[in-house]
């Protein structure tokens, strides 16, 4: 368009063609914005409700269900709830700690690397918004069939971007998740946590108050990457006939990043700000608009002096662009000098764009014209929302009614020896050193527990030790049986991790990955997941946070199997008295902690061994997760056990597998009853402990009312099931290491080879 | 303690530096200020966000030019990580780091072999000692010309050799190498990663620290 489209001229040329359903907008949703304004939108203003009003941004399909997380009982831990950048906590001591998840799973689909990069930098600055200062990462992947071509394209990118950018930033990465399945083929998942600590004092928010309080743009430049990358990429389902979407993925840059973080935390330290805001999905139009919706309403923006990479923007591309690294602040006029003086000596570029003004409404301007006039809540907090059809999956009784306990089992201790092996070297089962190895876990010198740990935990504080706990967890296949229980047993498995470090859960945030929502049978799952969630939080009686949607996860008409993938925070006061996963000693007694129950459906082995998924999922039992969390807790506290695992995917077999192999101590046990259903359910509320006094253990059990079970004693270098079988531990690390390696490139081959956890420890 | 725009381990060096008994002073890149101190730890990161190359841009900071000539008088000085790479690249150590062989990022406990114990940062440790502390790079490969790196080890100038597997491709499983006085020392694994049990995989990364201490104090 050669001549600009200014609000003067929309109001005068009221049937001008625009390009709304190319930009996402529905029939009724374009109505609606010239209704609220009167006219006919500008082709900025268009720009603007268009991606504020996409799925990603105004989460228009999942409102109505995400609600009941803000029904959920006050909690008194809860300092900052949901609707900020990230919710906030009270960990103890003045600490206040802030954590959220966050999928970039479209645009790491299109560009790996960057698209993964950017996840994580998305999601540190959105925790850095908060005044806090990062601490750590954690990130939740998975990817078509392992064996895939396109996985092989994908994951290396992948990883490389969040290591990439991560340990760029210097922050230690500290555990998460890598799963495969062939649902997330043309669809994969990448989900990025961070967590920051504060003082209670320090927290900031991100609204616009006080007229004449100044509008400061500071980071990177604003260039063409990311345009459109909301609407385009996060709302819509990748075809065959579309049209290449890289231009749309934006490019990180981690160094200015990194001096964004310093520059920042200075800036608080002084109280240089009133409100905060980074640029993320749809860049300047969602933090104007969303700053200036939560303040008082009326702010204006100058677009002439935003810093440009390239001068041939138009303003509605300006307005879009979802360039890296930038953040907005509103600052006081006095203390704009000095809010300048701290972004020069960090090298970031900070440009006053705008000032908060009298009214309610945002406007902007451009080559001394009107370009933008309208009121910031209908962009930002009101846009539509919708009660989409809901309707069960119409195979969902024939899947569930195909029991996993009827395929066929092991019958001779060969044949379980066999299926151990294959369910311990499976993709999903496999050593993960091939990705933790390319993170940083020790920079910032805090990290207590990382990867392979069940949790991992952070020192906060040097001279208290007081810590936290993080999990992620998401099975989908358990989600996919039965979402509304799918979500509870995510919920239990990352509550269970954190407490098998021996912290105290705390409060829980969500990554919800579905497919799309205009299909009624996957509104339905996310409903139910939803609502298991809420169901599950209140029976534990932990806060949601907050969290983050991702929607249209599919390829054609296949959606992803339903995956809720939950973030469980935890506190420990001392984080010296913290359980570690691994078998470290011999003569310890191995003892199991909860109780058993034939339970194979949504199973790794039936999945693993059977390519099977069926029946029902395990029974949630929140209650006994609770009783066990408190015990370990305890256990933990009083010094009475030397390690903790728990049990999900793989049951005990992978869960006694992964204890041993981790420090190279083997264990000789004995399984009454049935051996299948002991080594390869996958129960919950369990988890395997070592200790040096089991009498100790085992009457805090029976005081707290959990079922104990003896498995036998450890040491020796295989694992041993008294009449059945002897795995050598070198045959079953040899099987659990090489399954990544020999998909993704073996680096060993060239330069020697150390195998996981073989390094001595002092 | 030099932080540069992009340093990462500053922190955790200033703590090494506590744990071992001494006093940490933050430097600032841009000053040309070293404020008296006695000796200076390049610390890991990302400096200028390796752009150009890892170190190249950080080797030409105000201060930098203050610790070569103060080091080249006798000042101890150790560069860890991006520090070893700014410390090649200003000139103070020989050789140069490059890709990992491997091209990937590796992050793991490793385990050194001492091989000399009388640098001004390795007195605590005896020779042929080994010890366990954690390496984590991208650019870690130590390189030089068949003929220097003969004369480097003719010199007895490799301090740290890689053992039990070489993480990164270096020749000859060099791991940090000393300038001709023994003064200065870089390397690319990180001990200061290695000072508590509660978050190291050892602590055999105090030595270094309290053997600088020794050094200054009875200078």
């Amino acid at each position: 368009m050669s001549q600009l489209d200014t609000v003067e001229i929309a109001a005068k040329t009221p049937d001008d063609e625009q390009p709304w359903a190319e930009l996402g907008l529905k029939d009724d949703e374009y109505l609606r914005i010239r209704d609220i304004l009167g006219r006919r939108p500008t082709t900025a203003e268009l720009a603007m409700y268009s991606v504020m009003w996409s799925e990603h941004c105004s989460y228009k399909s999942s409102k109505v269900h995400l609600r009941q997380f803000g029904d959920l009982p006050k909690s008194e831990a809860l300092l900052v709830g949901i609707g900020e950048n990230a919710g906030v906590v009270d960990v103890g001591d003045g600490y206040a700690v802030t954590f959220k998840v966050e999928s970039h799973n479209h645009p790491s689909y299109v560009e790996p690397y960057q698209g993964a990069a950017t996840g994580v930098g998305g999601i540190v600055r959105d925790i850095l918004t908060m005044g806090a200062r990062p601490v750590a990462v954690m990130d939740s992947l998975r990817f078509g069939p392992a064996d895939a071509l396109d996985t092989a394209r994908v994951l290396p990118g992948v990883v490389a971007g969040v290591g990439g950018y991560g340990n760029c930033l210097g922050l230690p990465n500290i555990g998460g998740e890598l799963l495969f399945d062939a649902t997330y083929a043309g669809n994969p998942l990448v989900n990025a946590l961070c967590v920051g600590v504060m003082k209670h004092e320090d927290v900031r928010l991100a609204k616009a108050e006080g007229v004449g309080n100044k509008v400061i743009l500071f980071g990177a430049r604003t260039g063409g990457d990311g345009i459109g990358g909301v609407s385009v990429l996060a709302s819509e389902t990748f075809d065959d006939e579309g049209p290449a979407k890289r231009p749309s993925v934006q490019v990180g840059d981690p160094f200015t990043e990194k001096l964004l973080i310093e520059a920042c935390l200075e800036i608080f330290g002084q109280d240089l700000v009133t409100g905060i805001q980074d640029l993320g999905g749809a860049g300047l139009s969602c933090a104007t608009s969303e700053l200036a919706s939560a303040g008082t309403g009326g702010m204006h923006v100058d677009l002439d002096a935003v810093p440009l990479r390239d001068s041939t923007l138009t303003p509605a591309e300006i307005l879009m662009s979802e360039s890296q690294e930038r953040m907005c602040a509103i600052v006081e006029p006095a203390k704009v000098d000095d809010f300048l003086a701290v972004c020069r000596k960090w090298d970031v570029l900070a440009t006053v764009i705008g000032e908060v003004t009298e009214g309610d409404r945002l406007t902007v301007d451009w080559h001394g014209e009107r370009i933008i006039d309208v009121p910031p809540r209908t962009v930002a907090h009101e846009g539509p929302v919708y009660e989409r059809p809901m309707q069960r999956p119409a195979d969902l009784d024939d899947l569930q009614a195909d029991d996993a306990a009827n395929l066929p089992r092991p019958q001779t201790g060969a044949e379980l020896q066999a299926q151990w092996l294959a369910v311990l070297s499976s993709p999903d089962g496999a050593d993960k050193t091939w990705v933790t190895e390319q993170y940083d876990r020790y920079v910032r010198g805090n990290t207590v527990l990382a990867q392979p740990e069940d949790a991992g935990v952070v020192r906060i504080d040097e001279e208290s030790n007081r810590g936290i706990a993080l999990a992620l967890d998401g099975n989908a296949r358990f989600a996919r049986l039965d979402p509304y229980a799918g979500a509870q047993l995510n919920l239990a498995e990352a509550y269970r991790n954190v407490a098998v470090s021996g912290a105290t859960p705390l409060a829980v945030t969500n990554c919800l990955n579905f497919g799309s929502p205009e299909e009624p049978e996957v509104m339905w799952q996310f409903a139910e997941a939803v609502r298991g969630l809420a169901d599950g939080c209140r029976e534990l009686g932990l806060p949601v946070t907050g969290g983050n949607v991702s929607l249209y996860n599919q390829t054609g008409d296949v959606p992803i199997n339903p995956t809720p993938v939950i973030g469980v925070l935890g506190v420990h006061e001392d984080v010296r008295t913290r359980i570690p996963g691994g078998w470290r000693a011999d003569g310890e007694t191995v003892l199991l902690l909860g109780e058993t129950r034939p339970e194979f459906g949504g199973s790794a082995w039936a999945s693993v061994v059977h390519g099977h998924l069926g029946g029902r999922p395990p029974r949630v039992d929140l209650a006994a997760e609770r009783t066990l969390g408190e015990l370990l807790a305890a256990l933990g506290r009083d010094g009475l056990v030397t390690s903790a695992h728990d049990l999900a995917d793989g049951g005990l077999a992978q869960t006694v597998a992964e204890s041993a192999l981790r420090h190279g101590v083997g264990a000789r046990l004995r399984l009454d009853g049935d051996p299948f259903t002991a080594l390869f359910s996958e129960s919950a509320a369990r988890a395997v402990v070592t200790t040096a006094d089991a009498a100790a253990v085992r009457a805090a059990a029976e005081q707290a009312g959990v079922m104990v079970t003896e498995l036998g004693t450890t040491g020796g270098d295989s694992l041993t099931v008294d009449g059945l079988l002897e795995l050598g531990l070198a045959e079953l690390r040899a099987a659990w290491t090489a399954t990544l390696p020999a998909l993704f490139g073996s680096p060993e081959v060239a330069v020697g080879s150390v195998p996981a956890g073989a390094v001595p420890t002092s | 303690m030099l932080t540069f725009p992009g340093s990462l381990d500053d922190v955790d060096a200033a703590r090494a530096v506590r744990l071992a008994g001494g006093e940490p002073v933050a430097l600032w890149h841009a000053d040309h200020d070293l404020k008296d101190v006695d000796a200076v730890v390049l610390p890991g990161g990302f400096s200028y966000g390796d752009y150009l190359r890892a170190g190249a841009i950080a080797a030409r900071a105000p201060l930098m030019q203050d610790v070569v000539e103060r080091a080249r008088q006798g000042m101890p000085v150790l560069g860890i990580c991006n520090g070893f790479q700014v410390l090649c690249e200003a000139g103070l150590l020989p050789g140069a780091l490059t890709r990992n062989r491997h091209l990937h990022f590796r992050n793991r406990d490793q385990v050194l072999v001492v091989e000399r114990a009388d640098t001004a940062w390795t007195g605590d440790y005896t020779d042929g000692q080994r010890i366990v502390i954690p390496v984590k790079n991208g650019e870690g490969r130590y390189v030089g010309s068949p003929a220097d790196l003969d004369r480097l080890e003719g010199e007895g100038r490799v301090v740290f050799r890689y053992a039990d597997g070489n993480p990164n491709g270096s020749s000859r499983d060099i791991a940090g190498v000393t300038s001709e006085n023994g003064r200065v020392v870089g390397l690319m694994p990180h001990p200061e990663h290695a000072v508590e049990d509660l978050t190291g995989p050892s602590t055999d990364g105090l030595g270094f620290f309290t053997s600088v201490l020794k050094q200054v104090v009875t200078a």
